[in-house]
């Protein structure tokens, strides 16, 4: 922040900036997809955004809450449905009228990415309890003032598009990611792994759930883009930073997504949601 | 999708009830199924009984694979390997490797008919047990598994088991070992699609791109010596993190020994692990007879007497506040009333000014002016190099608060409940701004904003002309000053509690609990937060997660304000050190030790830290 020096001596007032806040809301795109090989889609999508215009406005919220189901005979898809209306219902109870009255702040509340953490383990309970043999990977992020809360489990994605680069927020929950990682393996050779498809944490699974969370600080223009392995496995992270980058709106970015998913071969189910300020 | 998760716990296989043999069916018209013992993915173990003794109840275990290679040449090659298997495990003679009786196919199946043990496996001994398993124990366990993972790579080729996990060893009922389950099943898994083998936590890496030799064992008896230990199951546990997840975190009492044993067991690269299973099994033994729990000695301390301070300067009374330097000049309020000026370089006395009340402020440089508030309730702007007053500002409190300087305004706190902002040249009050308790903490600015703490235990965010901006309520005081670093603001509280909070929403980012009230500063260097504690340690924190990096240990309490300077981090402590620790690990430097409590905080300026302490002194320390 550049002092001002010139004013200081006679108008100590003037010297003082003018604090100018005005929030806009956030824009979001969104699409979901059965994609070329499947017939039924196994992900979900949740949406929610805030946004309201005036002097005393508070900053902008939104939640986005993404989940690839796992398991036969339907249970991938009540997975799926269960976990984001969980996580989306305990999210809201947490912090939804404290944010709406802007009441203080309060220690006894738990810091966000708690809030968050809790939340996923309110939906892998649900899962584990209501939903027989099905399992899903559950991505949720939540941006609130200054940045981006996540939490995460299993191999849906977020990256965050900023500064013209894109970088991958989340690490997959998989088998291959972890030998990628020591050097056992290429990524190419990922991709043909025959245990690529192969979780070691997913929602539903049991009691005891490990939640990865991350803090991202958001600049003022940004992109986020949380994903299904279905887009990610499909087309390139060359391919989706040029997207990003180039989409004119956040729906036009998923739109585009979408067919070159569907034009690789659309193996799986595709599913993205695109957030910008 | 066809993701799939590793199920955690066998299931048993949906659309599989029917394949299922029923109690009392006779295979080959010899074996009575008695029940079944487990089920795996594509297998079954049943209890049965062998009719040839029709006189006495000769139990037996048969194991069942199903045979699901997709075309029958394929089948063929598979029940071949099964059968060439079948006849080596039948040759095997050792007391820990269960009898092969005999072996047979049917169908789509291969049968396996194996000596009946009965007992529990490692596994649901593990799950029973209450607490954690004693290193005697596991260490008995361990080298007993060598001697039988021994046994069978001594064949020549080798006999890789390629399966040791706490679930494949069974404990009879003589307390004596049994490993219950040979790779032999994995012959029929081949080309399957949608089967997982539950295995993948205790696997070497190497295994997925297909190599197997007896390191892979060496490795997998380090993941089931680790889960006994730890009782952290690695199937739901980020594979091959076994290094990340120290034996010591979980089970303290296992001796650091035994512990290097199982990490050079667990080593990615076969090459670095024990050679043979003969090596590892010796290492084992000479742990035996160790006292669990005995640690290494710690770092080594440097005595204070190999810190030499550079100088010494004297005052009047207790240095509690921190000294501040600009332009080769140290600056420091003592309880004597007095701001004094020393030399930086010879801690030689240059000037004092006298105010009316002690000095618990820290001083404040700006341009050739320097600020301190006073417990006579004012703030003082004295010039620099004269020593002379330039101008005071009365409060309705003691000025315990330190002053900050930024847009041309002198931005403090005072025990009247306000926080001021006072025009930089003349002292005249720009704003005050209400509270419900004294203001002692320094506020931070940045963002066109004033962020601070306050005794009626919120932390305040004001816009640049003292408007509310939001505001977090602790449970205790918060004498503690934010921090401000990336769009977090980084306080303690009176509660016991480091807070991260996001400066736009005010909503915390992260909070870490101490033992006992943070009075300490942050300071954030390199993504890491350091922060003292009343409990007595200093934290390092990761600044995005909060996750605790290290946590040093002083002999009291730490209100000093940690300061980071070239990878290491220096604070004080009521027990009379001045530290200096390695900003990574927390391990210390070197200490100096003061003659009184330290509560002031150091300020390194050109490689020399200057530090106050209750002895009435200020002590200039080579960094």
């Amino acid at each position: 922040m550049p002092v001002n020096n010139s004013l200081a001596t006679t108008q100590p007032m003037a010297s003082l900036p003018v604090a100018r806040r005005t929030p806009t809301g956030l824009r979001v795109g969104r699409v979901s997809d059965v994609g070329h090989v499947r017939d039924h889609n196994e992900d979900v999508l949740l949406t929610l955004e805030t946004s309201q215009l005036g002097q005393q406005a508070p900053e902008p919220l939104g939640f986005f809450a993404l989940a690839d189901g796992m398991g036969g005979h339907e249970a991938g898809e009540l997975a799926s449905a269960l976990a984001v209306r969980v996580v989306t219902h305990h999210l809201v109870n947490a912090i939804f009228k404290s944010y709406l009255f802007n009441e203080p702040r309060d220690a006894s509340q738990p810091p966000l990415s708690e809030v968050l953490v809790n939340a996923v383990m309110a939906a892998n309970m649900a899962v584990h309890d209501q939903v027989n043999g099905g399992g899903t990977t559950l991505t949720c992020a939540l941006i609130l003032g200054g940045r981006a809360y996540l939490a995460h489990v299993g191999d849906s994605r977020a990256y965050l598009w900023a500064g013209n680069r894109l970088r991958q927020i989340t690490k997959d929950h998989s088998l291959v990611d972890r030998l990628v990682e020591l050097g056992q393996i290429s990524s190419g050779d990922a991709l043909s792994h025959p245990q690529r498809n192969v979780l070691y944490r997913a929602v539903g699974q049991g009691e005891a759930l490990e939640v990865d969370t991350y803090v991202e600080p958001l600049p003022s223009h940004y992109r986020l883009l949380l994903c299904c392995d279905g887009l990610w496995g499909m087309v390139g992270d060359e391919q989706l930073e040029k997207v990003l980058r180039s989409a004119a709106t956040p729906q036009e970015a998923c739109d585009q997504l979408v067919e070159l998913a569907n034009a690789a071969g659309g193996q799986d189910n595709i599913t993205a949601v695109v957030v910008e300020p | 999708m066809d993701t799939r998760a590793i199920a955690t716990e066998p299931k048993v296989p949906r659309g599989r009830g029917d394949g299922t043999l029923a109690v009392g069916q006779v295979l080959q018209q010899r074996y009575q199924v008695l029940g079944v013992l487990g089920m795996g993915g594509m297998s079954a173990v049943y209890q049965a009984r062998d009719l040839r003794f029709p006189s006495v109840t000769k139990l037996c275990a048969i194991k069942e694979m199903i045979n699901l290679a997709p075309d029958p040449q394929l089948r063929a090659i598979a029940v071949q390997n099964f059968e060439r298997e079948a006849n080596i495990l039948a040759t095997l003679s050792h007391p820990s490797i269960p009898k092969v009786y005999d072996y047979f196919s049917e169908r789509d199946r291969a049968y396996l008919v194996i000596e009946y043990i009965d007992g529990q496996d490692l596994e649901a001994y593990l799950a029973d047990s209450q607490g954690l398993l004693p290193q005697e124990l596991v260490l008995d366990w361990g080298i007993r598994l060598c001697q039988v993972l021994a046994y069978l790579h001594s064949h020549n080729p080798p006999i890789i088991f390629r399966d040791m996990k706490p679930s494949n060893v069974m404990l009879d009922k003589h307390e004596e070992i049994r490993l219950v389950d040979f790779g032999i099943a994995k012959l029929f898994q081949t080309g399957q699609k949608g089967t997982m083998i539950g295995t993948e936590g205790y696997s070497p890496p190497e295994q997925y791109r297909g190599a197997t030799d007896p390191r892979g064992d060496v490795y997998a008896l380090g993941a089931t010596l680790h889960h006994l230990l730890t009782k952290q199951d690695p199937r739901v546990e980020p594979p091959f993190s076994f290094h990340e997840r120290p034996v010591k975190a979980a089970h303290p009492a296992v001796s650091d020994q035994f512990v290097e044993i199982i990490g050079r067991a667990l080593e990615y690269e076969p090459e670095k692990r024990w050679t043979s299973i003969l090596e590892m099994q010796s290492a084992l033994e000479t742990v035996r007879g160790v006292p669990g729990g005995v640690a290494k000695p710690g770092t080594v301390r440097m005595s204070s007497s190999e810190i030499e301070p550079l100088w010494v300067f004297t005052c009047e009374d207790e240095v509690r506040s921190n000294p501040a330097v600009a332009e080769g000049v140290v600056f420091a309020g003592a309880y004597d009333n007095n701001l004094y000026a020393v030399d930086a370089q010879t801690g030689q006395f240059k000037w004092k000014y006298a105010t009316e009340g002690g000095l618990a402020s820290s001083p404040c440089v700006w341009q050739d002016r320097v600020f301190i508030g006073s417990e006579d309730n004012s703030l003082y702007c004295i010039n620099a190099q004269t020593g002379r007053i330039v101008w005071t500002c009365p409060t309705q409190g003691c000025v315990r608060s330190s002053p900050r300087v930024e847009y041309n305004h002198v931005f403090f706190g005072s025990d009247d409940h306000h926080l001021y902002a006072a025009n930089v040249q003349t002292g005249r009050v720009a704003w005050k701004s209400d509270t419900e308790g004294p203001v002692r903490s320094r506020p931070a600015i940045g963002d066109e904003s004033v962020y601070f703490g306050c005794e009626d235990g919120a932390i305040y965010a004001l816009d640049i002309r003292g408007v509310l901006r939001w505001r977090f309520t602790t449970k205790r005081a918060v004498t503690s000053s934010p921090t401000l670093d990336e769009g977090i603001l980084y306080v303690g509280s009176g509660d016991h509690t480091i807070y991260a909070l996001d400066v736009r929403s005010g909503w915390a980012v992260w909070r870490l609990r101490t033992g006992k009230p943070v009075i300490s500063s942050p300071a954030v260097a390199k993504g890491t937060v350091f922060v003292g504690s009343v409990d007595h340690g200093v934290y390092a924190l990761d600044a995005r997660t909060g996750r605790q990096v290290w946590k040093f240990s002083t002999d009291n309490q730490v209100t000093s304000s940690p300061a980071f300077f070239e990878d290491a981090v220096y604070f004080g402590s009521v027990d009379g050190n001045v530290y200096s620790l390695d900003g990574r690990t927390g391990t210390l430097r070197w200490r100096f030790r003061t003659g009184g409590p330290v509560t002031s905080s150091p300020i390194i300026a050109d490689g020399i830290v200057y530090i106050g302490s209750t002895d009435h002194r200020v002590y200039a320390l080579v960094a």
